[in-house]
């Protein structure tokens, strides 16, 4: 058994690696999506309330948000980039009270 | 008439709604899958409460999505009557059909219970039958109904009498006190300028029935159907003409 696990792990890696001198590396997307400044943040502000009183004093502006992580399915960075930022407008934000940055990898 | 309530995966108040709309009131109803394209025949559309596509991401935010919504949109376009209770309130701001976005809960609390509610126009089409100014008892049940929007926007709703329903006391005064989850201006429900399209948090389907000890929401489906049966006249003699 060990030797047929062996042998798909090989092919695999070596398809990987095949594939990626021909299409190039795949672009992945890291993505921050926060509510904008100015609106109130009842999760933040709870959080703020219990670091409080953990002792973490003065601490202030706690925001909280979501991280995505996502391949986007393009090897070219300004086409990926692209892509990312419409993701964003059209479903991962929404831009009436939520604000997005992203980092692009690969 | 024929009244569609759309069933989203997730959707939790669809059967009530078709309830009051079937049994209560006697109209024809049919249930629209998420994956319909095509509404035909349909004098109104509800898009009933829930936890669509479990809430991920946003509230509403996947449903919009749904292959149903091109043809909502469509409907609501050319003037259809289109309802939205709870996550179907949610489901049309992410869809665009009503300004603003809801926001956590000011308590971050999931919150269920009966509040007061007052008609503030009781000129539209989902509110006719009420008196203007009546406060209705009705239940919540939502974690996000903190409703918001710009600044400007707000004051164009003001200016044209779309906010339709704000939390308030018992008595009917509108106080920080009586907004139970932080709602910009205590907003409960809105319709948009064309007055086709109404968004509420509250349940109007969950206090219908006098026999459980509420009716103050039948009002909502009572006015539907006059303002839909005027609907037909004109239809009929704009035909004759």
């Amino acid at each position: 058994m060990g030797y047929v696990e062996d042998l798909n792990d090989a092919r695999t890696k070596l398809a990987d690696f095949f594939s990626i001198l021909v299409r190039g590396e795949e672009v992945k997307a890291k993505i921050h999506v926060t509510l904008k400044q100015g609106i109130l943040d009842p999760q933040g502000k709870a959080i703020e309330h219990a670091l409080d009183s953990l002792g973490f004093k003065n601490v202030g502006h706690v925001r909280v948000g979501k991280y995505l992580e996502l391949d986007v399915n393009e090897t070219d960075r300004v086409k990926a980039d692209a892509k990312v930022k419409a993701m964003c407008e059209k479903l991962l934000a929404n831009t009436i009270i939520e604000e997005y940055r992203y980092e692009l990898a690969g | 008439m024929k009244i569609g309530v759309v069933v989203f995966p997730g959707s939790n108040c669809d059967h009530d709604c078709e309830h009051i709309f079937k049994d209560v009131l006697g109209q024809y109803v049919e249930m629209i899958w998420h994956k319909e394209t095509l509404l035909a025949g349909l004098d109104a559309i509800v898009l009933p409460g829930g936890f669509s596509y479990g809430d991920y991401l946003r509230t509403g935010a996947i449903a919009r999505f749904s292959p149903v919504m091109g043809a909502v949109k469509e409907f609501a376009k050319k003037g259809g009557m289109v309802l939205g209770i709870c996550n179907g309130f949610q489901i049309l701001l992410e869809a665009g059909l009503l300004p603003g976005a809801m926001l956590r809960n000011r308590s971050l609390h999931f919150i269920c219970k009966d509040v007061s509610v007052k008609v503030e126009n009781a000129a539209t089409a989902f509110t006719s039958a009420y008196e203007s100014g009546q406060v209705l008892k009705i239940p919540i049940a939502h974690a996000d109904g903190n409703y918001y929007t710009d600044p400007v926007t707000l004051a164009a709703m003001q200016a044209n009498a779309q906010i339709v329903l704000r939390y308030c006391t018992p008595e009917g005064k509108i106080t920080p006190e009586a907004n139970p989850n932080g709602s910009l201006d205590n907003i409960a429900g809105i319709i948009n300028a064309e007055g086709n399209v109404l968004g509420m948090m509250p349940h109007p389907e969950r206090c219908a029935e006098a026999v459980l000890g509420n009716d103050d929401g039948k009002l909502i489906f009572l006015s539907m159907l006059e303002s839909l049966k005027g609907n037909k006249k004109e239809l009929k003699m704009v035909g004759a003409g």
